[in-house]
């Protein structure tokens, strides 16, 4: 030990030792903390699970109580949610069942068999989650590029009347959505935007676009104007600094500020209600609508939302480095 | 390289003048450094060349002819940031290479790797082309900065205090290959400082800037030796100027305070009051010496000691070579160097040559 300090260590240092420099004090609060946070987000999940569950589960396991946890899982609110059916008549019945014993029917319409229906057609199940991919869609990419565009100027630029502009286009999240659709609904109605997809994308736009022009800006305020400028000096156009020097650095943002808009845009139900009833009608009235559909489907509401879920969590999952950084944001100094 | 004017710049933010009537040029293949303390708008003088600004009136000039409508793009410049302005989400490579692919030069690609490897080399960051730069030191980043103003040529380049960020030995060290790079490739260069050493060191010419105005252009000689102002006898020379406020009384100069008198230079006009100012190495210890005073303080800096003498109620810093065996409150005679005096009038404006 005496000739460490002159030698060094006579092994190489290949592990670090400043674990036992984390009080055993500090590593309990931290595991205390870990479980708190474990436990807060299986709670969270609990509904995730439930409508899950719910999905796979047949009429019978849906409604007994005390609910069933483990159950054979069945496809018949998948089968509920894709078709229209009708009560089949007795004749009908009968041929059907014939042709299931030889195996000749299939599964979708061996489980309507089983609840005493006959498929008659394909619900517009699909056709709403489409409306709801190309509107929430479109409407995110339009918030964002212009919300982009606008945020450099504000933070770049001296805009004469910044501060109220930027104010002025923040006092538009003020009013409640609700209170605008009467209005919104006549204003549609006279322009022959009702019901119409380019309606809806407008809308979600125009209502988006408050948020991403604020988020932006504080993304872009961070980084420092000095980048664009060595650009400039180095042969590039503004265009050019901005696309090549600025776009790179204002991903995270980009990437935050877009999931926010498509959460949004894909949640949104009182406009929808309101302003669509068919061909641009986007996902949550429908689902929320099978309600009201005679029996109660519940399967069929869970494999809705079930399905409705998905592509957002696919955004968020892809995104999530971006988003990290993009929610903290302004917690984290660089 | 071309030479750069500018002519008459004045620049106002809001109610703050930043520049005020400023002229000067800076001639083909020559190091100008622009010299004056924090906010003197030596920064705003660069961005206005490289056209990151406007000015309010006046104009730029390349070369005699008027670039003020001219985009940074068309000017040409190569500017090194003061705090570097790496593009952080590239490598070192890209960030050289950055300058070259502009669409405005459409520099072939074998060519654009061999100036950067050549930058590379010149400033020993060859080891480092696939780094990121947030990964670099300090040292390591201010020389990838230059190396993005070297790989191309530039009709002047423009560098906004690129050492001060770096620590002492490391600004000395690349101060010379700064100076050496300049010479050896004759680049006109605009390169503002703080820094006196700096300016002295490395300036064909500096222009000495004081709040928004150009007090003074010339060598280092000039700026040194002949002073225009007060306020450029005490930027530059280390330690600093002695100035004293001086009567004149009987064609002999009294310094206030003190018992210490000098004959009035016949060769100028002197008003009554006047300020004298004495370099520290002008003021020489001797036995012999006409004047005498007490040592108060004494600062061996190996090759040289700074001796500050009291005579009266004023203390003068003397600079002598070697070190000293001059105690503390021991009495020290010394000449002062009659003909390398300064003299300023009471607004701080030199007398005579």
């Amino acid at each position: 030990m005496s000739d460490f300090y002159e030698t060094g260590p006579s092994k190489p240092v290949t592990e670090s030792i400043r674990v036992d420099k984390v009080s055993p004090k500090a590593r309990r609060m931290h595991n205390i903390r870990a479980i708190v946070v474990v436990i807060l987000a299986i709670l969270m999940l609990i509904p995730i699970l439930v409508m899950t569950q719910t999905a796979f589960k047949t009429r019978a396991d849906v409604v007994s109580v005390p609910p069933t946890i483990v159950f054979k899982p069945s496809l018949e609110g998948f089968v509920f949610l894709f078709t229209e059916r009708a009560i089949a008549p007795p004749g009908r019945i009968k041929a059907l069942q014939e042709a299931a014993e030889t195996g000749d029917l299939s599964l979708f319409d061996r489980v309507a068999l089983n609840s005493g229906q006959e498929i008659t057609g394909l619900s517009d199940y699909v056709g709403r989650l489409t409306n709801s991919l190309i509107i929430a869609g479109l409407s995110t990419v339009f918030a964002v590029v212009l919300g982009l565009f606008a945020a450099y100027a504000f933070s770049r630029f001296p805009v004469a009347g910044k501060d109220d502009l930027m104010f002025f286009i923040l006092s538009t999240r003020m009013l409640p959505a609700v209170v605008v659709t009467i209005p919104l609904f006549i204003m549609y109605r006279q322009l022959g935007m009702h019901d119409t997809h380019i309606g809806m994308i407008l809308l979600y736009t125009v209502f988006n676009l408050s948020l991403s022009v604020w988020l932006l800006k504080g993304f872009i305020d961070e980084i420092p104007i000095e980048y664009e400028e060595a650009a400039l000096v180095d042969g590039y156009t503004r265009m050019q600094a901005f696309y090549k020097i600025v776009l790179p650095q204002a991903i995270t943002g980009i990437a935050a500020t877009a999931v926010f808009c498509l959460i949004f845009a894909w949640n949104e139900y009182a406009f929808a209600l309101m302003l669509t009833s068919d061909t641009a009608r986007t996902a949550p009235p429908s689902i929320a609508t099978m309600l009201g559909r005679g029996g109660i489907e519940w399967s069929a509401i869970a494999a809705g939302s079930l399905g409705f879920l998905i592509p957002v969590a696919v955004v968020v999952f892809l995104l999530r480095n971006y988003l990290l950084r993009g929610v903290t944001f302004g917690a984290i100094r660089q | 390289m071309s030479s750069v004017e500018l002519q008459h710049i004045t620049k106002k933010f809001r109610t703050v003048t930043a520049l005020n009537d400023v002229s000067f040029t800076v001639k083909n293949r020559e190091f100008f450094v622009l010299l004056g303390p924090t906010g003197a708008g030596k920064t705003t003088t660069l961005r206005i060349i490289a056209a990151l600004l406007h000015q309010d009136s006046g104009s730029v000039l390349f070369d005699g002819e008027s670039v003020d409508d001219w985009t940074p793009a068309d000017r040409d410049v190569a500017f090194v940031f003061q705090q570097y302005s790496l593009y952080p989400t590239m490598t070192v490579y890209d960030n050289l290479a950055f300058p070259l692919r502009s669409p405005m030069r459409k520099t072939p690609g074998p060519e654009i790797k061999e100036k950067v490897q050549r930058a590379a080399e010149i400033l020993h960051i060859g080891h480092l082309l696939d780094r990121k730069t947030a990964n670099l030191s300090g040292g390591e980043m201010q020389r990838v900065a230059i190396g993005r103003a070297i790989v191309r040529e530039p009709r002047i380049f423009l560098m906004d205090e690129p050492l001060s960020n770096l620590d002492a030995k490391l600004r000395e060290s690349l101060r010379v290959e700064l100076q050496h790079m300049q010479k050896t490739q004759g680049n006109t260069t605009l390169f503002v400082t703080h820094d006196q050493i700096e300016a002295l060191t490395m300036a064909d010419r500096i222009g000495v800037l004081n709040e928004g105005r150009i007090v003074q252009v010339g060598t280092p000689n000039d700026i040194y030796d002949r002073p225009a102002t007060t306020f450029v006898a005490q930027l530059v020379g280390s330690p600093r100027i002695n100035l004293f406020d001086a009567r004149v009384e009987d064609s002999q100069l009294w310094l206030v305070g003190s018992k210490i008198s000098v004959p009035c230079p016949t060769d100028r006009t002197m008003p009554a009051t006047v300020q004298v100012g004495i370099r520290p190495e002008d003021i020489q210890p001797d036995p012999k010496g006409k004047f005498s005073g007490e040592v108060i303080l004494t600062e061996p800096l190996g090759v040289e000691t700074i001796l500050h003498i009291r005579s009266g109620e004023q203390v003068l810093t003397s600079l002598i070579p070697g070190i000293s065996s001059m105690r503390l409150h021991d009495t020290v005679h010394f000449n002062i160097l009659r003909d390398r005096l300064h003299y300023f009038d009471d607004s701080g404006k030199r007398i005579g040559q």
